[in-house]
């Protein structure tokens, strides 16, 4: 393996990575942004976390992702949407998609 | 000293409940680190090639990808490209909650620890102190899990390479769902945030893996800003 083109990739993922976190608290504070952008980037925060939501249920590469990881998330959301506490969402979740490959669902 | 006054002042925000679920989050965190840390050694790579990632990354789905493409024999910088296009969409992250990290040292520190999870926690609370105080939690919390979850799964190997067996992968869209959930009750997002996940689920196949979740800002084409709302959130 070559060591310092390894380095040099993680380093500059690094950088980058960083740069593209700093972003947008940077633009930010150098423009007075309006009230309506302000409600309109919110906005996309929740539609980028829904997208990756869906994205991270349903999908597993390029392809689909099985049947036990949707079934999990699915129960999730149930409570979630039944207004269940928070721990119980997650251990829900994790516990159906758990159950169901020990009984060698995908 | 600068880390410990406002670490003091989010601790009196949390409230007990909410605390507790970002504790869960950062522990579940640390799992799939250790995952991460024992799958990056026994594929082949150094130690200090997953804890570097960790610490000066800390990305959890660039650095699977990167050490992914890397053990695999391919080319570290065709796997810096693959990790940085997973990662933009923390800009959008970024512009929306700056405010949030607020300004001075905080925006580098706070821009560092910016994760899906602690902007959804941010993003689920009402009070800008809330979000702060959710925002910088969870973000300490989960480097702190995350990072000692590498080192030991590192060190120990194959003890957990597979956290699907746990159901993990199943819990983390979990976790976020239950956090947008409140913000989906709002026709207008819900709209725009079901067009974007029809839009990244048919690119999928098609591009890179981080590009599909950015296509589906599409969606806020079909965003309508409540009448009113202008005046109310003042």
């Amino acid at each position: 393996m070559n060591t310092p083109v390894l380095l040099v990739g993680i380093l500059v993922l690094a950088v980058g990575t960083f740069s593209l976190r700093f972003a947008g608290p940077a633009l930010r504070s150098r423009f007075e942004v309006p009230e309506r952008a302000q409600q309109l980037l919110a906005v996309a925060a929740i539609v980028l976390l829904t997208a990756l939501v869906a994205t991270s249920a349903l999908m597993d590469g390029h392809g689909p992702a099985g049947v036990a990881r949707p079934a999990g998330v699915l129960v999730g959301g149930v409570l979630a949407w039944r207004k269940a506490p928070f721990v119980l969402v997650v251990v829900a979740a994790a516990a159906t998609a758990a159950g169901l490959r020990l009984l060698g669902v995908p | 000293m600068f880390i410990i006054m406002p670490m003091r002042s989010i601790w009196r925000t949390l409230d007990r409940g909410l605390a507790r679920d970002i504790g869960l989050v950062c522990l579940a965190d640390g799992v799939v680190g250790l995952s991460y840390g024992a799958i990056s050694v026994g594929g082949g790579l150094p130690l200090w090639v997953p804890i570097l990632l960790s610490i000066v990354v800390f990305a959890g789905a660039s650095q699977f990808l990167f050490v992914g493409i890397v053990a695999a024999g391919g080319s570290p910088i065709a796997a810096m490209i693959a990790g940085l296009l997973v990662n933009t969409r923390h800009i959008p992250f970024g512009l929306a909650v700056s405010d949030v990290i607020g300004g001075g040292w905080r925006r580098f520190a706070g821009s560092h620890v910016m994760t899906d999870e602690n902007v959804a926690f941010a993003m689920g609370q009402d009070e800008l102190e809330q979000k702060r105080a959710a925002y910088w939690a969870g973000g300490i919390g989960i480097f702190i899990c995350w990072n000692i979850g590498v080192v030991v799964g590192g060190l120990a190997g194959s003890v957990i390479t597979d956290t699907d067996a746990f159901g993990l992968d199943a819990a983390f869209p979990a976790v976020l769902l239950a956090l947008v959930l409140p913000s989906l009750r709002d026709r207008s997002t819900r709209t725009a945030a079901l067009v974007g996940v029809l839009v990244a689920l048919a690119t999928t196949p098609f591009l890179p893996a981080g590009l599909p979740v950015l296509c589906a800002l599409v969606g806020l084409l079909f965003y309508r800003a409540p009448k009113g709302a202008l005046e109310v959130s003042r």
